[in-house]
């Protein structure tokens, strides 16, 4: 009413913003994955609930890779450093990132963790985040790839309870598969029915990391995202 | 639990948008979050009482849209099911998100004292 005659009423004012409340996060995302890409390094966000095998897996890609000098490793835990430890007893060098309360790391996290982390010659790094099925989907690290580490004792609808994490996924690696033989009631097929309702392309790789049992085809999987990605990146750049 | 980081970004965000405005004063924040952004609505709202306090958005009323989740053929266009397995089922295209992964910040809402000085956006 009062929009001409300067009487002072106060009048309330929209304002259009449109922006992702995430911004701040994409955009150090961003400049985290020109610096990856940049460098020839392939970074994946290794994703997974608590105990699904994520240490475990990468301590098995780290003995069976000819070069380990090739990997390193980002680990995100609330408490300890017993995750970057273990990577390092299996040749990979890494790095923990203890989070405190929070749930999920962020792109600023990641960021500061690459200050004084000496990259030479890494080709793959690892983002071990969280354990967690819920949080760590939401915040984009600046990495290549989401790998979710999924075990086949966490029941055979797990994707379906947790539909934002997998959806965001390029693989699923379904670990500890040694165990199938003691679980009869667990039908694989199951698993990968629930997610094809959740992931548009749903490619599993199934592993074992006392075994080692679809290590290599992890590995080459791995190589191959590599070249993909790299070459898009010096497609776009 | 990230709520609480998501809200401390949104009231930076609401911070930096009104800074070049004095006097004024937050009384609506217009957000949309998909349904499958991977943030709880109601923990959000609890997040945003809970630290408006001492920020602009001291006085700022949280209105939420959410979105539902949308699959779509990235060939044909055609809308996937819910609950459906996501591949068109004419195209065999693996399903493109069209909406739902939204955590935005559509409008903010001031009491501005002068109008007449305010430059129109």
């Amino acid at each position: 009413m009062c929009q001409d005659c300067g009487c002072g009423d106060p009048e309330v004012v929209p304002v259009k913003v449109q922006q992702k409340i995430l911004a701040r996060n994409d955009r150090t995302a961003a400049h985290n994955r020109e610096h990856f890409l940049g460098d020839g390094i392939l970074a994946v966000n290794l994703m997974g609930g608590p105990g699904a095998g994520k240490t475990a897996v990468l301590e098995a890609t780290g003995r069976a890779l000819p070069d380990p000098k090739k990997v390193a490793a980002i680990a995100g835990d609330l408490a300890t450093e017993n995750d970057a430890n273990r990577l390092i007893a299996a040749g990979i060098r890494s790095k923990t990132i203890t989070t405190g309360q929070a749930c999920h790391l962020d792109a600023e996290l990641v960021h500061r963790s690459l200050h004084h982390f000496d990259l030479d010659g890494v080709e793959f790094l690892f983002i071990e985040n969280v354990g967690n099925l819920v949080c760590p989907a939401v915040y984009d690290l600046g990495q290549a790839l989401n790998v979710v580490a999924l075990s086949i004792t966490e029941g055979e609808d797990k994707p379906l309870k947790y539909p934002t994490m997998f959806a965001k996924a390029d693989l699923v690696l379904l670990t500890k598969a040694d165990l199938l033989p003691h679980l009869p009631f667990v039908d694989v097929d199951k698993i990968t029915d629930a997610l094809a309702h959740v992931m548009p392309t749903p490619r599993v790789i199934s592993v074992s990391s006392r075994t080692g049992f679809g290590v290599e085809a992890w590995i080459r999987w791995l190589a191959n995202a590599r070249t993909a990605a790299l070459e898009k990146f010096e497609v776009y750049a | 639990m990230h709520e609480y980081s998501i809200i401390q970004s949104l009231v930076d965000s609401v911070d930096a948008a009104v800074k070049e405005t004095p006097d004024a004063i937050v009384m609506r924040v217009r957000i949309e979050i998909g349904d499958l952004s991977g943030v709880d609505v109601d923990l959000l709202t609890t997040a945003f009482e809970t630290f408006r306090d001492g920020t602009c958005c001291a006085n700022a009323d949280l209105l939420i849209e959410r979105v539902s989740t949308q699959w779509v053929c990235p060939k044909c266009d055609r809308p996937i099911a819910h609950g459906a397995v996501l591949r068109c089922p004419c195209c065999n295209e693996p399903a493109r998100l069209d909406a739902g992964d939204e955590i935005l910040l559509r409008q903010i809402e001031m009491e501005v004292p002068d109008v007449s000085g305010l430059r129109m956006r």
